[in-house]
């Protein structure tokens, strides 16, 4: 086993020894790594752990996918033309401290009870921050580059494709990661509130139906491996040729 | 005259940078401009270019006056204008989009091969040197054929061993291909090196002190006395001393 | 060449607060009052013209405001809010700097405990709510331990990359100079670190700000987000839904400029 990935499993092994140790010294409600991966294994014979785990990805796909396609085309216009943004400045930096669920009743009002609200939700928790990053890599642009393309008779069409959009794409990539990750974040925070499936759904409903805390944890630990997940998916993005260029110390 | 300069003069805000420059650069001539910092130099380009209207006064290009960026005058950049996107073979077609498919892969091979860079088409410009990134630079500047190139200090980002290397290369393609040439540099000994005729800037506000013309034969020898006392006439127009 | 490596998972979706060639007056004070003019009147026009009986005017949602404020139930909320959020997020500050020192320091540490920090990120704060109960019982100290965890990661992270990117030569200055470990840390690393951990400390906060509404929506009775909550359960009463909106935004973007002010003092 090479040497870089002795230390991460020793640290993973150490924190799950010292779990099942913690709860065999006090038990409580909250269960240990081995009830745990039992009760994985429950919802998985039960349908219940794709069925749940699809629910969430569904909702946050299309709210973060909704999210790009608006926040994308907004922050090019907002980054090049400098009235907008200024206009758009005060908008966005009062609207940035409310977290996404403080729209859940505004939510309901508008969709309803129910899957629209989560992805509305969504929808929002995405928008603001790959607006901002967009109208910032735009800013961000070396001018130098624009120059060169003027220079050459490009005009202003084919600079915006063959030009801008590749030069923000390394930053509008991170972004995008960012911005997934919070997604999820909140997908299972609305679903906690506001719906009747997905993986924050089982949490409450773990516990609230018979204070199963081993589904709980269950329940979080997948979350946190489908977040893993979409993470690497994302950052996998980053070594294409065409962005990898824009990330610093390789 | 290929490049006029009619009594430009130019200043940001408060401040004058450039006053009253009548200058021509005839067709096929390499022109350095040469001056100590703030002098105006890469301002003169840039109206040269297109990219900064003067305050005052014009120049034309082949008697035609210039108000914007054109494909005929080509500014290089240092290695910082390559787009990092592209590979060196998309950086150099990066012009070309008007012609065919064939005729663009043929051009840029030739212009790989003109720069030497055989062998790097595929290459990304991180994976280059400081050096080869000029040389795609240059390649993509002369692969739309203009009538001008302008310089602005291109070698300033690189060790001065480079340096020397790449003023060869530039002047052998330059042989090759016969444009006009506006350098700029804070270098006296690249200019005395590279130019058919050496304009000595003052500082600022940037006036012209003195034109010099270089008659050496390529390849000149650094060490010769006539390159000797070329370069020790500039330093003097600036005003340095000889001795550190 | 772009300082882009330490901005990646920072600055990237931070908003610039101001545009440089325009006047700085026009932008922090008459751009916003007309952009927020506009904004209220089309809001009216939006309101009127749909018809809708229950989504509040902006008259409305002003008048729930002062009502609120008057029967001093609004000035308890936003201390209630408050505390909640500082005492998570202080708490969050002792821990996750020293620890994120350590992290930045030792680097096989840091390997070690990756992958813990990486499969606990994505797991929303609110999804310890359970969990949090259990310890904590139904009082204020779960939604500031849901704070507690939601702050504790950028800082970490701020932390740890803030000690790995101090640039060698300064500590090979230090040592140069004949300085022994703990002065190094004291007259070299730290100042070195602050201001690239004040700025983590600002984003931390911002989410600090955010999960404090959403843990207040489910476990507690008092604070902006339950406002927003119970205004709506209680009574459809969205003119108090919107008017607490409004005020956690106005909020967190004064404390968010607060920060950012510190932020400029200190790289004096």
């Amino acid at each position: 086993m090479s040497r870089s990935r002795l230390l991460p499993l020793t640290g993973i092994a150490a924190a799950l020894a010292a779990w099942q140790i913690a709860i065999m010294l006090r038990p409580s409600l909250i269960p240990g790594p081995i009830a745990v991966a039992r009760g994985i294994g429950e919802l998985a014979v039960r349908g219940l752990l794709v069925k749940y785990v699809v629910a969430s990805l569904f909702r946050v796909t299309w709210g973060y996918l909704a999210a790009l396609v608006i926040a994308i085309p907004l922050g090019l216009l907002l980054g090049m033309g400098r009235i907008g943004e200024m206009a758009a400045n005060p908008i966005l930096q009062i609207l940035r401290p409310i977290s996404p669920l403080a729209w859940i009743p505004i939510a309901i009002l508008w969709f309803g009870v129910g899957d629209v609200s989560a992805i509305f939700l969504i929808f929002l928790a995405a928008l603001l921050p790959m607006t901002v990053a967009t109208m910032n890599a735009v800013h961000n642009i070396d001018p130098v580059h624009l120059a060169a393309a003027r220079n050459f008779g490009i005009p202003l069409r084919a600079r915006m494709r063959d030009v801008l959009i590749p030069a923000i794409l390394p930053q509008l990539i991170v972004a995008m990661r960012i911005a997934l990750g919070v997604a999820w974040l909140v997908v299972v925070a609305a679903e906690m509130i506001a719906v009747n499936s997905g993986l924050g759904f089982l949490i409450v409903d773990a516990r609230n139906a018979g204070n199963r805390y081993d589904l709980v944890v269950a329940g979080m630990v997948l979350i946190g491996l489908v977040g893993i997940v979409l993470d690497l998916l994302m950052r996998r993005l980053e070594r294409l040729d065409s962005v990898r260029w824009g990330y610093a110390s390789e | 005259m290929k490049v006029q300069f009619s009594d430009v003069s130019m200043r940001f805000g408060a401040m004058e940078v450039l006053q009253h420059i009548t200058l021509g650069a005839e067709e096929g001539e390499f022109l350095c401009i040469v001056g100590p910092s703030g002098c105006g130099k890469s301002t003169l380009l840039n109206i040269a270019g297109g990219f900064l209207a003067p305050g005052s006064g014009s120049v034309t290009i082949d008697g035609e006056p210039v108000t914007a960026p054109d494909r005929r005058r080509i500014f290089v950049f240092q290695e910082r204008g390559v787009f990092p996107w592209l590979t060196v073979e998309g950086n150099i077609g990066f012009g070309l989009f008007d012609m065919d498919e064939a005729g663009r892969e043929a051009r840029v091979a030739q212009y790989i091969d003109l720069v030497g860079l055989k062998g790097f088409e595929k290459s990304y410009p991180r994976e280059l040197s400081g050096g080869m990134k000029q040389r795609v630079e240059v390649a993509r500047a002369l692969a739309v054929n203009p009538d001008v190139l302008f310089l602005d200090e291109p070698f300033g980002a690189l060790d001065s061993i480079t340096r020397l290397q790449m003023r060869s290369e530039l002047l052998r393609i330059w042989r090759a291909e016969r444009k006009t040439v506006l350098f700029v540099t804070h270098d006296i000994e690249e200019s005395v090196q590279l130019a058919d005729r050496v304009v000595v800037m003052s500082a600022r506000p940037g006036r012209i002190r003195r034109v010099v013309d270089i008659d050496i034969p390529h390849p000149r020898d650094l060490s010769s006395r006539r390159y000797i006392e070329l370069r020790d006439l500039i330093f003097g127009e600036i005003g340095l001393a000889h001795q550190v | 060449m772009k300082n882009r490596d330490h901005h990646r998972d920072t600055e990237g979706t931070e908003g610039s607060l101001s545009v440089s060639s325009v006047p700085l007056w026009f932008q922090r004070f008459l751009m916003p009052l007309i952009t927020a003019a506009i904004g209220i009147i089309i809001w009216s026009i939006a309101v009127k013209a749909s018809g809708t009986k229950i989504f509040p005017t902006p008259t409305a949602v002003a008048k729930a405001i002062t009502t609120l404020a008057e029967k001093s139930l609004l000035w308890h909320y936003i201390a209630d809010s408050l505390t909640r959020v500082f005492a998570g997020y202080f708490a969050a500050i002792l821990i996750g700097i020293p620890l994120g020192f350590l992290l930045g320091w030792y680097a096989p540490l840091a390997r070690a405990i990756n992958p813990l920090i990486q499969m606990l990120r994505p797991i929303s704060p609110l999804a310890w709510m359970p969990l949090a109960v259990i310890w904590f019982g139904v009082s204020n100290a779960a939604p500031i331990f849901l704070i507690f965890l939601a702050s504790l990661f950028p800082i970490i992270v701020a932390a740890m990359n803030g000690v790995r990117n101090v640039p060698p030569m300064y500590l090979q200055a230090g040592r140069n100079f004949g300085l022994s470990t703990p002065q190094l840390m004291r007259r070299v690393m730290i100042p070195a670190v602050l201001p690239r951990i004040i700025v983590g400390l600002r984003l931390a906060f911002g989410i600090a700000w955010v999960v404090l509404v959403a843990a207040e929506m489910i476990a507690v009775d008092s604070g902006l987000g339950y406002l927003i909550i119970d205004a709506r359960n209680a009574g459809k009463r969205y003119d108090l839904v919107v008017a607490g909106m409004l005020m956690i935004g106005l909020i967190g973007l004064l404390l968010d400029t607060a920060i950012r002010r510190v932020e400029v003092w200190i790289s004096d």
